[in-house]
């Protein structure tokens, strides 16, 4: 949004970052009220296999960066790469808007809002609280919106990799939990075990950046 | 053709994503769960030690990778 901000005008970026946060409220607006109406135990399975599938994808990665396999995200080159491309593409007019600046805006809302909207589905309904969840999930896009077009520069000071390791852990954690007890099976204390999950997820990652450290090492 | 093509590998990037045996291993442990609970036995235990499984060998295919 920043690059498609600064190299072809506000006016189409913020046009594209409004029509994917529509097109994102509807899948949300959709789905959601569908998924209530599931029983909760097939609720829960279906929704754990997602969590967990989706959350070790984040997770795999956060670790592979941690240990070094994996190259750390260069925000700074990855919106300079972006700008270059953007100054450089044709300036085609449509609906009185830059239709490569409203596009560039809009896919890169829509996608990296597709997972959050798939969290905001998934733990709304499972928790029986959608409104809760999206109205969260708008107050976190409303406030990165606010710094990008204060700041007007890529946010490299967010410690990104921290963040991965922090939702991989918690997307894993619920995923254990929910599909865990989707398949029949009842957690000792109940809800009381998702912190104990939760510490043996995180003890499970920092050891396996510790172990992928240390096979680095022996490989150099 | 082309277009379902593209959105069928979208969705597939973007659940399963770059290693289909983990999200393989993730629906095997839970079918396991299911046959375990079915035949009385509480194996709450299960998913914790097969999502540590799944996870370190992904994690080893990468870094030989």
């Amino acid at each position: 949004m920043l690059a498609a901000g600064v190299s072809r005008g506000w006016r189409s970026a913020l046009a594209g970052v409004a029509a994917a946060t529509v097109v994102l409220a509807v899948i949300v607006a959709a789905l959601g009220p569908a998924l209530t109406r599931i029983p909760i135990s097939a609720l829960q399975l279906v929704v754990g296999a997602l969590l967990l599938t989706f959350g070790l994808q984040w997770l795999r990665k956060a670790i592979l960066r941690a240990s070094g396999f994996k190259e750390l995200h260069d925000e700074e080159a990855i919106y300079a790469r972006e700008l270059e491309e953007a100054r450089a593409a044709s300036g085609e007019q449509r609906a009185g808007l830059d239709w490569y600046g409203f596009t560039l805006a809009f896919k890169g809302v829509l996608l990296e809002g597709l997972e959050v909207a798939f969290i905001v589905v998934t733990f709304g309904s499972t928790q029986g609280s959608i409104g809760l969840a999206a109205l969260g999930a708008a107050a976190a896009l409303v406030l990165v919106v606010i710094v990008g077009v204060l700041v007007r520069a890529p946010l490299t000071r967010v410690p990104e990799n921290a963040l991965k390791f922090a939702v991989g852990s918690m997307l894993t954690t619920f995923g254990i939990f929910w599909s865990a007890e989707g398949a029949g099976a009842h957690w000792p204390g109940e809800d009381a075990a998702l912190p104990f999950v939760l510490v043996f997820v995180i003890g499970l990652s920092f050891g396996a950046v510790a172990l992928l450290r240390r096979r680095r090492l022996v490989l150099a | 053709m082309k277009h379902v093509r593209a959105f069928g590998v979208f969705w597939w990037d973007f659940v399963v994503g770059d290693d289909w045996r983990a999200a393989a291993g993730v629906l095997l442990a839970i079918a396991a769960t299911a046959i375990l609970a079915a035949a009385g036995i509480n194996a709450w235990w299960l998913m914790p030690i097969a999502v540590g499984a799944v996870l370190w060998l992904s994690l080893l295919r990468a870094a030989r990778a």
